[in-house]
């Protein structure tokens, strides 16, 4: 009998060739790969955008990493910066560059190192044609926010307008627009209201009516102002009606002496950091379905026999490293791995759809026992980290990072801990944990409250501290740039314990020109 | 779908504008970073690159974070000893412990510099920009110029010893073609008029005698066209092509008497550093020639000029009579550039300072392309400077400075070597 079995188990593996493993790699292989990878995806119900794989060298994938994820990106000394920063490091050799960068866009262009071995090549065309391709293509926050299909052509967009604003108004004066907006580049996002589509032909056309239209508004608003000197400097009517958290919209709005291309530059900045607000809420997300996905992928491969022992192995020791979790009390604990937290919960999902437990079924009766293949693409689409972690983190997974809860009061001269993996912390942690992926918390929380239209044309802003944390020092360097746009006093209140309104930083007229 | 594009031949530098802009922006720390790397150089040593190291602070971009204080909440992994209510103590002086991790790196403090390589030529250009070699132009009509004898096409007058044979010979061939053709077809003509008469049955020996007659008459007449003439000759012939000469000789000149202390000949060694560097930027031969002197001048090396200890007076004209002397044996000043920097802390035996300033006038500044004199002191000037000041106004090529600490050197050597020099009051 078992001799028989044996027999027959090596009829079955022979019927399959596996596909070459030698470390090079080819054109031709790697599209054998992708083939076999693209059906095994298609397997899963994986719905990406078209790809576009583009090899590239070791060069160009600094470049890229200069150009912050933007595959054509305008001129400026902070991406010159970077890109040195990028170079020293690497040729020291204190960072490796990553196999690959993946744009949101469709198609969808992957970077792959020409470097990679034709093993890391598969793990990386799973991971990021595939994975990341699939999450850009499917989850809400994507969906709402970013048009994939027209993010090329607005850079470029961006790109040829600001070359052209440099060509006409010079350099420095482009420089220091793009410096001030970078500076209030978090604060150009409507966090709750979903954007406009863009896409570069209804841009080319609007821009020219736009440029006018919006000068002439500001001009309406402005000539509402005629008797300045209102002594009390205090308006008879308040504008904005209502806080505004989109500095840079505001701005661009209502600056009253910009110029209309600056305007358009402060769009350009408000656009692409809208482009990126997804990104920046989805790591954990993004990272774990790509590990996911290049992960089941290959094994299936490796399941049906078309990858060997060999290039499991490799692709293994690679999979293993990037998915690591250091403890707290290593000397290269850097936080929490995203790859780690959202590839574990990812496959935690799956466990708990066929495996449930006890403690499972108590945690998670809506998905315990249900179709994984559904959860997960449900997960996927629905949720942000934020929201993902407190909806999905489950009690072994605690278990198995050990995760543990400090609570730090700057009032006490202790830290203390608030909850570790026991049942009486699961909750806890995973509230805390979620919040700790919450933008909001994360980022500052400043407002437009008043621009002073009637007086002195002042313009205030309100910061609201989250667990009363101070606003940081760089405010006054960043109030300065605001101060380039806005062009008159600019000031940051903050409300104290009286409840009265305590001006924390202010940039004004004289002092810029000292 | 997918596609595949292989994008490694497609250019490399997309972000070298970027960078560009990056330099652009950060010229003047950059320059502070150049200027203050000098200092540290050897003479000759300008092989490498540059490191350059900006403040961090000065790159920040700014943005608005979360600051210090508040309550704060984090997720640690790894669990291995802590239960909950454990209380663990902030270590002393640090307050509010951890300022929002993650954004925590723009904090400034403590940080290192912003360190990164600069290219030999960026450093070189970074170094001496705005800077001009003194009378570049004005040396490119006259005394730069060296001259090279090229080949230039052949000519019908010469020496015999430039004949060239094989274009005479040419010339000899075409002539006697030239000349004996028409006889040489007379002749032809002759001999078939023979063939035809001696064919003949009828004997007509008259006729005969007269055609060998005239046979022998026009053989001699060819025979007669010379074999070579002087219309023949051709002699090579040689141009004068003008090459600039890529040499130049510069002459350290040191006072080291008793009165320039160690500190002083350093000041003095980073000027000949900075000149050196920028010689060589134009030069691909550069001789540099140290002399010292006190009350004699001395030929000396490197080393012994910085670091030799010498006392006594001072007779600056010493040197300028050996450095004379030298250019007269060595560097004659048709093929050579030469090139003069003097220090000296300005104590002069005032007798001597009228001779410098003639043998300077008379002698120096005629040969040299630039004479350059900085005074190291913290005191008045003395009789050598004022004897100089007279000398700057008859010479453009003649520049004084005055230097009083190192951080003068840079900033006095750029004004000595500013574009376009002009110095004259």
């Amino acid at each position: 009998m078992v001799t028989k079995n044996k027999k027959e188990n090596s009829e079955v593996t022979q019927q399959v060739k596996p596909l070459n493993d030698c470390p090079d790699w080819t054109f031709e292989l790697l599209a054998q790969y992708q083939a076999e990878i693209a059906r095994v995806a298609n397997h899963y119900r994986l719905d990406t955008y078209t790809n576009q794989i583009e090899v590239i060298t070791a060069e160009q994938m600094m470049d890229a990493y200069a150009g912050v994820g933007m595959p054509i990106g305008y001129n400026h000394w902070t991406f010159g910066k970077k890109f040195i920063q990028t170079e020293q490091t690497y040729k020291r050799g204190q960072m490796g560059l990553a196999y690959e960068i993946v744009i949101n866009s469709s198609p969808c262009i992957s970077y792959l190192m020409e470097e990679n071995t034709m093993p890391m090549q598969a793990l990386v065309m799973a991971h990021a044609c595939y994975g990341h391709n699939s999450f850009f293509k499917g989850n809400y926050l994507f969906k709402s926010w970013t048009d994939a299909s027209s993010i090329i052509d607005y850079l470029l967009f961006a790109k040829n307008y600001i070359a052209k604003c440099e060509h006409q108004y010079g350099i420095d004066e482009v420089e220091a627009t793009l410096d001030a907006c970078h500076a209030l580049m978090n604060h150009g996002v409507d966090r709750y209201k979903r954007p406009q589509k863009i896409s570069l032909d209804e841009e080319l056309e609007r821009q020219k009516a736009r440029e006018e239209y919006l000068q002439s508004q500001v001009n309406m608003l402005w000539r509402a102002t005629t008797d300045g000197n209102n002594e009390n400097n205090e308006s008879k009517y308040k504008y904005p009606s209502e806080p505004q958290e989109n500095i840079l919209y505001f701005i661009e709005k209502n600056a009253p002496l910009l110029k209309p291309w600056q305007r358009e530059i402060v769009r350009i900045v408000r656009k692409i950091s809208q482009y990126f607000y997804p990104q920046k809420q989805t790591q954990v997300m993004n990272e774990g379905w790509a590990c996911f996905w290049h992960y089941t992928i290959l094994n299936h491969l490796y399941d049906e026999g078309l990858v060997t022992d060999k290039f499991m192995l490799e692709f293994l020791h690679s999979h293993t490293n990037v998915v690591a979790q250091q403890e707290y009390n290593s000397k290269y604990y850097s936080g929490i791995n995203p790859y780690a937290l959202g590839f574990n919960m990812f496959i935690d999902i799956r466990r708990i759809c066929e495996h449930p437990t006890e403690e499972d079924k108590q945690f998670f009766p809506e998905i315990a026992g249900s179709n994984w293949l559904d959860t997960l693409h449900f997960a996927m689409e629905n949720f942000k980290d934020e929201s993902f972690i407190s909806q999905y983190l489950s009690p072994k997974l605690i278990r198995d990072f050990k995760l543990f809860h400090i609570h730090d009061d700057e009032k006490n001269n202790y830290v203390e801990i608030g909850a570790i993996h026991n049942e009486q912390g699961y909750k806890k942690i995973r509230h805390k944990l979620a919040d700790q992926y919450n933008l909001s918390n994360l980022e500052v929380n400043i407002q437009i409250i008043n621009a002073n239209i009637d007086g002195d044309r002042s313009l205030t802003l309100r910061y609201i501290p989250h667990n009363g944390i101070a606003l940081g020092d760089s405010k006054d360097e960043v109030l300065k740039h605001l101060h380039y746009l806005w062009q008159f006093d600019v000031k940051i209140v903050q409300e104290n314990k009286e409840g009265e309104d305590e001006v924390i930083a202010q940039c004004s007229n004289k002092e810029t020109q000292e | 779908m997918s596609n595949f594009i292989d994008r490694r031949l497609n250019s490399k530098n997309k972000s070298t504008v970027n960078r560009q802009r990056f330099l652009r922006r950060y010229k003047n720390q950059i320059k502070k970073s150049v200027s203050d790397a000098i200092n540290k150089r050897g003479i000759t040593d300008l092989s490498s690159g540059e490191n350059i190291i900006i403040p961090k602070k000065d790159l920040s971009e700014p943005v608005f974070h979360q600051g210090n204080g508040g309550t704060r909440d984090r997720v640690h992994p790894g669990n291995d000893q802590f239960t909950t209510g454990d209380r663990i103590a902030k270590p002393p002086g640090q307050k509010g412990q951890g300022s929002g991790e993650g954004e925590a790196s723009d904090k400034g403090e403590g940080e290192d510099d912003f360190t990164f390589s600069i290219s030999k030529e960026e450093y070189l250009n970074l170094l001496f920009e705005d800077l001009e070699l003194p009378n570049l132009e004005k040396n490119q009509l006259d005394k730069l110029i060296e001259y090279k004898t090229v080949r230039s096409g052949f000519c019908a007058e010469g020496v015999p010893s430039n004949i060239d044979i094989v274009k005479s010979l040419q010339g000899s061939i075409a002539r006697r073609i030239a000349m004996t053709s028409s006889k040489r077809k007379q002749l032809k003509a002759y001999h078939h008029e023979l063939d035809i008469i001696e064919q003949d049955k009828h004997e007509h020996i008259n006729e005969k005698k007269e055609l060998n007659n005239k046979i022998k008459a026009i053989e001699e007449k060819i025979r007669k066209v010379p074999f070579i003439d002087t219309f023949d000759l051709r002699f090579r012939n040689f141009a004068k092509q003008a090459v600039p000469t890529s040499k130049a000789v510069m002459f350290c000149l040191m006072d080291v008497s008793g009165s320039m202390d160690q500190a002083t000949k350093e000041m003095a060694k980073r000027f000949y550093i900075l000149l050196y560097l920028f010689l060589s930027r134009t030069y691909k031969n550069i001789d540099v020639i140290y002399i010292r002197h006190h009350t004699q001048a001395k030929e000396v090396d490197e080393h012994e000029f910085f670091y030799s200890q010498e006392t006594g007076g001072t007779i600056a004209s010493s040197a300028l009579e050996l450095m004379d002397k030298i250019i007269t044996e060595r560097y004659d000043d048709n093929q050579w550039n030469i090139y003069g920097a003097q220090a000296s802390d300005g104590d002069n035996w005032a007798d001597d300072s009228p001779h410098c300033k003639s043998l300077l006038i008379n002698k120096i500044l005629p040969k040299t392309r630039y004479f350059s004199y900085i005074e190291i002191t913290q005191r008045a000037h003395q009789t050598l400077w004022q004897q100089y000041q007279q000398v700057i106004e008859t010479h453009s090529n003649f520049a004084i400075q005055h230097i009083k600490e190192v951080a003068d050197i840079y900033p006095v050597f750029r004004k000595l070597f500013k574009k376009n020099v002009k110095n004259v009051a």
